[in-house]
This record gives C-alpha cells, sequence and structure tokens, in this order.
C-alpha cells in the first residue's frame, strides 16, 4: 500500500497514485429506448399496466378512426346515400347529413336573405372577444365600452331589425342555432359581469342591508340548478309583470341565465377582490380617493386581472349550460342537432351518432380553445411569481 | 398645536356624512326592492285571477292520476296524490344523485391517481379522458348515451344476455332479483351491527386510543358483518334468484332497470368523475414533495407514505371541492328531464306543474328541496372544515 509521509511526521496510509479508470457516463438521454424504459416499463407492475393501455387504446381508437373518417358518407342527398347496402356493409358516420343541416346547425330558421346579418354579428362577437382576451391590445378600456356597451345595443339592432335603417324585423322565435347559443352565452357574459362585479361588492360591504340581500341573492342562485331557475325565468316571470309587458320566451331564458351566472360571477369576483392587499385598500384611502374612484383606479385594475383565468373558466361552465335553454323549448345549437336528427329523410342507424359526434366537436373546439387562453394567462400572470 | 385641538370638530353637513349616506343608501335600497316585490306580487295576483288559477297548497292531497315509470314507494296513479308524487320524484332523485356519488368517486379517485403516474402513457391518457369530458356538456353527453348508445340497441327480441342471467336490449336492463328467505330480519341485524360499531368507534375516540387501527377496522367490521350473517344462516340460508324470463313482447320478471336510468346515471358518473379527477390531482399535488421525501428518508414504503402520509394531508384540501362536486351532481341530476327519467323536477316541476298550473307553488317547493340539500351540505362542511383546519401554533 503506497504511504506518505508529511513534513510534520505525520503518515498517511494511502494516496491515490494513478487517475482512476473513468465511469461510465450518466445513462441520461440514451434516445427512445432509455425513454420508454425509464416511463413506461420502470416496473413489472407499470409494464402491465403499459401492456393494458396500449391494448384499451388499439380497441377503441382504431375503429373510432374507421367509423369517422374510413367509412364515413361525405356526400349524399338524403338517407340513401347513409343505409348499410351489400356492396357496403359497414357505414360510418354520415357527414353528408351534416352538410345539408349544417346552415340550421349555424342559423336555424332565421330567414335566408338576412343571414347576412348574422354574420355581420358574428363578425363583431369576435372582434370585440378579440380585443377584450388580447392582453397586449391597445386601449382596452375601449374595447371593454365596445364589447359591454356598443355591441349589446348594436346586436339587437342587427339581428331583431331596425325598419328606419332598412333591417326588417325578425322575431327571436325564428332565432335559432349556434347563433342562439352565442347570443345566451354573450349575454350571460355582458349582464353578469357588472352585476357579478356589484354583488362581490355588496357583499364586502359595510352596509349591513346591502351585504345581507346580496348574500341572499348569491346564495340562493348558488343553491338551486339551473333548471329550476329556468323554469321560474319561463313560468314566474310572465306571472310578475303586467300581461301587456310579458317578456317574449328568448328574454325569459336569458333573465334566467343572466340571474344565474352573476350569482356565480360574483364569488369570482370576490375571490379577486380578496386577493388584494389591504395595504392597496388603505393606500388608496389615504390619498383621498373616494370609494369609486379607489375601485376604478387602483382595486378593480388588479382584482380583475388576476381573476381573467377564472372569469374565463365560468364562461366555459356558462356556455356549456347554455345547452339548458333547450329544456325549455328555445331553439339553441343542440335543439336543432336534436330536430335534424328527428328528420325522416334523414333517418339512419348512424344518424343519431352523427349529429352528437358533431356537436361534441363544436361544444369541445369552443371550450378547449378558452380554457387553453385561460391557463396560458394564468401561466403568464404567475410569471411574476415564480422568480 | 393644542389650540387647534381644543377646537371643536367642524361642522359637516349630514348630506357628507359617511355614516349618514350609508343609512340613506340602504333605505334607497330596501325601497326599491321592496317596490319590486311589491308589485310582482299585485301583478301576480291579478294575473292568478285572471287565469282563474287556484293558489295554495291544497292540491297536495289531490289525486294525481298520471303513471310514473319507476317508483320506490307504492304508487297507483288513480289513487295516489300529488304529494305522494313529489316523495317519489325525490327518492328517484335521491336514488341516481347516491348512486352517481359512489361511482363518480370511485372513477374519480382512479383517474385522478393515473394522472400523476410515473408512467406517462397512464397519465396522458387520464389527461386526455378529463380534456374531453370537461369539454362537452353534459346534456349533450346524456344525449348521446341515452339516444345513440341505449336506444340504438337492439329490441326485445334480440335482447343480448348478461353474464349472470340478465338481458339487455332498448327497454332497459333486466338483471335476476335475489330473494333471500328473512330479507327483513337481516336488514335489521344489519342496522343493529351499524349502530353497534358507531358505539364502538365512539367509544374508542372517547374513552382511548389504546386500541391500535388495525384491531379497531377489524372489530368494526366483524361488529358489522356478523349480525346479518347469523340472521341469514338462522333464516335458513336460502338465496333464490327471480330471473328475468324472455316474453313474447317484453321480458318479465327480475329486476327492471329503465334505459333512463341507465343512461343518466352513466352521463352523470363520467362528467362528474372528470371534475373528481382534477380536485384529487390538485389535492394530490398540493402535498410538498418534501413531505414524500421526508417519508423516504424515514424509511417508509411507498404504500405507506401515501396511506400514512400523502393522504391524510390531501384530503384536507380534497374534501371541499370534491363537496362541491357532490352538490354539483345532485343539482346536473335534474338534467334528467331532458331523456324523461323521474326524478323531482321532471314529476313535480314537469307533470305537476302541467296538470294543476300551479307554477309559483311547485316551483318555490322544487327550489327549496335543491336549496335544503344544499345549505345542510354548506353546514356540514363548515363543521368539517373547522375540525380538520391546520392548527398552527
Amino acid at each position: 500500500m503506497p504511504q506518505e509521509t508529511r513534513p510534520n511526521g505525520t503518515v498517511i496510509a494511502y494516496v491515490r497514485t494513478a487517475p482512476p479508470a473513468p465511469v461510465a457516463p450518466p445513462m441520461a438521454g440514451l434516445g427512445p429506448l432509455r425513454w420508454i424504459r425509464d416511463n413506461l416499463f420502470s416496473s413489472v407492475s407499470n409494464g402491465v399496466l403499459t401492456v393494458l393501455v396500449i391494448a384499451l387504446i388499439a380497441w377503441v381508437i382504431p375503429p373510432l378512426i374507421k367509423f369517422l373518417v374510413i367509412d364515413a358518407v361525405w356526400s349524399g342527398t338524403d338517407r340513401e346515400a347513409c343505409l348499410a347496402t351489400p356492396a357496403r356493409p359497414e357505414v360510418g358516420a354520415c357527414w353528408a347529413f351534416v352538410r345539408e343541416w349544417f346552415s340550421f346547425f349555424i342559423y336555424g330558421p332565421y330567414p335566408v336573405a338576412q343571414r347576412w346579418r348574422v354574420d355581420v354579428f358574428f363578425g363583431l362577437l369576435a372582434f370585440g372577444i378579440g380585443w377584450l382576451l388580447w392582453l397586449d391590445a391597445p386601449r382596452r378600456d375601449l374595447g371593454a365600452l365596445f364589447f359591454f356597451v356598443v355591441l349589446p345595443i348594436v346586436s339587437v339592432a342587427l339581428l331583431r331589425g331596425f325598419p328606419p335603417l332598412g333591417l326588417p324585423v325578425v322575431e327571436t322565435a325564428s332565432w335559432g342555432g349556434l347563433l342562439v347559443t352565442l347570443v345566451v352565452a354573450a349575454v350571460g357574459i355582458v349582464v353578469s359581469l357588472p352585476i357579478g362585479i356589484l354583488l362581490a361588492l355588496g357583499r364586502r360591504s359595510d352596509m349591513p342591508a346591502v351585504r345581507l340581500i346580496s348574500v341572499l341573492f348569491i346564495e340562493f342562485v348558488r343553491g338551486v340548478p339551473l333548471i329550476t331557475v329556468l323554469f321560474m325565468a319561463s313560468v314566474m316571470l310572465p306571472l310578475f309583470v303586467p300581461p301587456a309587458w310579458s317578456p317574449d320566451k328568448l328574454a325569459r331564458a336569458l333573465v334566467g341565465i343572466a340571474l344565474f351566472s352573476s350569482a356565480y360571477m360574483a364569488e369570482v369576483v370576490r375571490a379577486g377582490l380578496q386577493s388584494i392587499a389591504k395595504g392597496q385598500y388603505e393606500a388608496a384611502d389615504a390619498l383621498g380617493l373616494g370609494y369609486w374612484t379607489s375601485l376604478r383606479f387602483v382595486i378593480l385594475p388588479q382584482a380583475l386581472k388576476v381573476t381573467i383565468p377564472n372569469i374565463v373558466n365560468s364562461a366555459i361552465a356558462l356556455f356549456k349550460d347554455t345547452t339548458l335553454v333547450f329544456i325549455v323549448g328555445i331553439f339553441d345549437f343542440l335543439r336543432t342537432i336534436e330536430i335534424a336528427r328527428g328528420d325522416p329523410r334523414w333517418a339512419t342507424p348512424v344518424t343519431s351518432a352523427t349529429g352528437y359526434v358533431f356537436a361534441a366537436l363544436v361544444y369541445f373546439v369552443i371550450c378547449h380553445s378558452m380554457s387553453r387562453y385561460a391557463s396560458g394567462v394564468e401561466r403568464r400572470l404567475g410569471a411574476g411569481d415564480r422568480r | 398645536m393644542t389650540e387647534r385641538l381644543d377646537r371643536a370638530p367642524p361642522k359637516i353637513s349630514p348630506l357628507y356624512d359617511p355614516r349618514y349616506r350609508a343609512i340613506a343608501y340602504q333605505v334607497a335600497l330596501c325601497l326599491v326592492l321592496g317596490f319590486l316585490a311589491y308589485s310582482a306580487i299585485e301583478n301576480m295576483a291579478s294575473n292568478l285571477a285572471r287565469a282563474s288559477i287556484a293558489t295554495g297548497l291544497a292540491f297536495w292531497n289531490h289525486t294525481a292520476g298520471f303513471d310514473i315509470s319507476q317508483t320506490l314507494i307504492p304508487y297507483a296513479p288513480d289513487v295516489s296524490t300529488y304529494g305522494r308524487a313529489f316523495w317519489v320524484g325525490l327518492l328517484n332523485t335521491l336514488l341516481v344523485t347516491v348512486l352517481g356519488i359512489v361511482f363518480s368517486t370511485i372513477l374519480g379517485f382512479f383517474i385522478g391517481i393515473a394522472r400523476l403516474s410515473s408512467n406517462v402513457l397512464i397519465a396522458r391518457l387520464a389527461a386526455a379522458y378529463v380534456e374531453l369530458i370537461r369539454n362537452i356538456p353534459l346534456l349533450l353527453q346524456l344525449l348521446f348515451w341515452y339516444n345513440a348508445v341505449l336506444k340504438a340497441l337492439p329490441g326485445v327480441r334480440g335482447s343480448l344476455g348478461v353474464p349472470g342471467g340478465g338481458f339487455v336490449n332498448n327497454r332497459g336492463l333486466f338483471l335476476p332479483r335475489p330473494e333471500i328467505a328473512g330479507a327483513d330480519a337481516i336488514a335489521i341485524a344489519f342496522l343493529a351491527g351499524v349502530a353497534a360499531a358507531l358505539v364502538f368507534l365512539w367509544l374508542r375516540g372517547r374513552l382511548t386510543r389504546a386500541v391500535s387501527g388495525v384491531t379497531a377496522f377489524v372489530v368494526t367490521a366483524l361488529l358489522v358483518l356478523i349480525p346479518p350473517v347469523v340472521a341469514f344462516v338462522a333464516s335458513g340460508a336460502t338465496v333464490a334468484f327471480d330471473y328475468p324470463q324472455m316474453g313474447r313482447f317484453n321480458i318479465r320478471g327480475g329486476i327492471e332497470i329503465l334505459p333512463e336510468f341507465v343512461a343518466l346515471l352513466t352521463g352523470l358518473v363520467f362528467y362528474t368523475a372528470s371534475f373528481i379527477a382534477e380536485a384529487v390531482r390538485a389535492g394530490l399535488a398540493a402535498v410538498a414533495k418534501g413531505q414524500t421525501e421526508a417519508a423516504y428518508a424515514l424509511g417508509l414504503r411507498r404504500g405507506a407514505t401515501l396511506r400514512l402520509i400523502v393522504i391524510p394531508q390531501a384530503m384536507r384540501v380534497i374534501i371541499p371541492p370534491l363537496t362541491n362536486q357532490y352538490l354539483n351532481l345532485t343539482k346536473n341530476s335534474t338534467l334528467a328531464v331532458a331523456i324523461g327519467y323521474p326524478d323531482l323536477v321532471q314529476i313535480f316541476a314537469g307533470t305537476v306543474l302541467n296538470n294543476t298550473g300551479q307554477a309559483v307553488e311547485v316551483i318555490v317547493i322544487t327550489m327549496a328541496v335543491y336549496l335544503t340539500i344544499s345549505l345542510a351540505t354548506s353546514l356540514l362542511m363548515n363543521w368539517y372544515n373547522a375540525r380538520t383546519a391546520l392548527v398552527e401554533r
């Protein structure tokens, strides 16, 4: 054994005299095989699970693709195109049915000659939403003004009609399809955000009567199912007003949806208000700002900004909930699917499934993109906290 | 300086005094709301009088006269009252809600844990499930299950067999009905056993913790299981099955489960499970990683770490959103009306309302039921939160 004696006399027992043999490099990043072993087959049970999941995927996905794409019928004029024949025993999704009914799904029974008005509404709505949701957009205050004040007025004139400008009246009974779904969702947001902010402020107010009324309203609405609120709006609302004022069917449903979403929005906004440090309120008071001024310039800009993801999430919930107006007899997107599904001209064993898959696709694309947006904003807002 | 302090506070006009202003605002608000309520009631009275619709709860004891497809308690259309129909509907709602809660909790926990699996494939599959189901409206899913899946099943003639001697066709699911001798005695013995177990657990918590967790579990299980088994053996230990028989036009015997019920339960379970999975994932992720690492460092195995360290801490985070999802499931069960399952809303706010025309009373009663369930659950939750909240020293 090599030894070394230090100048002070201590003897060190072992000193390496030759460099050690190099260690093999760490196995990390050694290609896909290594990744598969680490992530899919790290243990026996994991391996068994992986095989089971692969089997499940292999069992579900190919038939699904076969039904939706390979065996699907893309064109045709009536049910004959989508019926199984000896030459073609397997029939997939009947997309020809969706193509024929497509404009009904979008506009419902809205008069064909006037449908450009709906298109303009879609455009304005998309513009308003884009302006509000693009966080770096210029003049977002004008965007809010546009979305919450200008858009509703213009939309009513555009969709319902404004004879002085040469827009003939189209009764809401002949609105339908995606148009109604978007109108219900948009009204829900446009009305519920301001009312929700007021209710949230009311719930945090120092005035006992205001606080009590806000709490009662919020807890009552959140405690009952949306259907009962819609039933209430559609059968009780006409009783509460003089017969001459009795609102039409769509307006009643809109009142129900607006009340319902306001209560949920109030809780979302309240969470945002609570996240603002107390010092902000005190600083605004110290500067001599009044209640509304401090809200306008100090509290709400911060509170609403952190609340954006939650507002979008409740917009997703609202968008899904709009399907319930179907139950009180409104022609929303889902209802048009139900009507088209029952058309004897297209009665085939695959019609229902095709209709529902199409509807699911539309709802999924809209809701999923909103939720991606919300999580994107959340990441961006959280970026400051992660440093 | 002293001079200024001695001076009386400046007189402000009451117009600018925040206290008076607050009172004025509140009085104004109450007046406006009071006026709205008054005119609404006034209008309602005149509208009802004009349509000659009765008011009051007298209809509760009138004969209902309509049939209900699923009744858990005896109900006869030409004898039973609207009040009876209300209870039938409420029980049907509770049935689907309770079963929905049980199944969606199991599925939800399973998927939530799968989302955090180290196996990428499983984690991705669970995430895809959650994303897909959460972003499609529940009503659409219910219609899909009912119209595109269950109604697309073969008719009675082509019924598919279910393993164990049952049938499934587009009229529903038909399962063998077990007929156990002395079923009542067994049920009573079971309830007695549960009561004994509860007393035991209460005593254990009250007096001493000396009984270890495993012993306590075994004792509880025995207390619950032994009495019904004894009753079963004592009453002859015979189990006969009433198998469903294929008739010419329909299936007779056995338990008939409505397709509406199956569709509603399936839709609710899949939908709610995706939200429960998210709650479970968030709860498990909220437990700091150091906790797991510390447990490993102490030599605990993976299972013990989960059971003793992670889950108790995660439950504190999971329970509130979980309760919320249970409430949502209860409220979402009202979508039964769209596919015709006879729940409270379909029977009471649907048929009874149409038959009697007494919209106000019927809607108010229906809302009161759901409100009671929600408020009771909230109270329970607050009590639970107060009990399990972290006590920081």
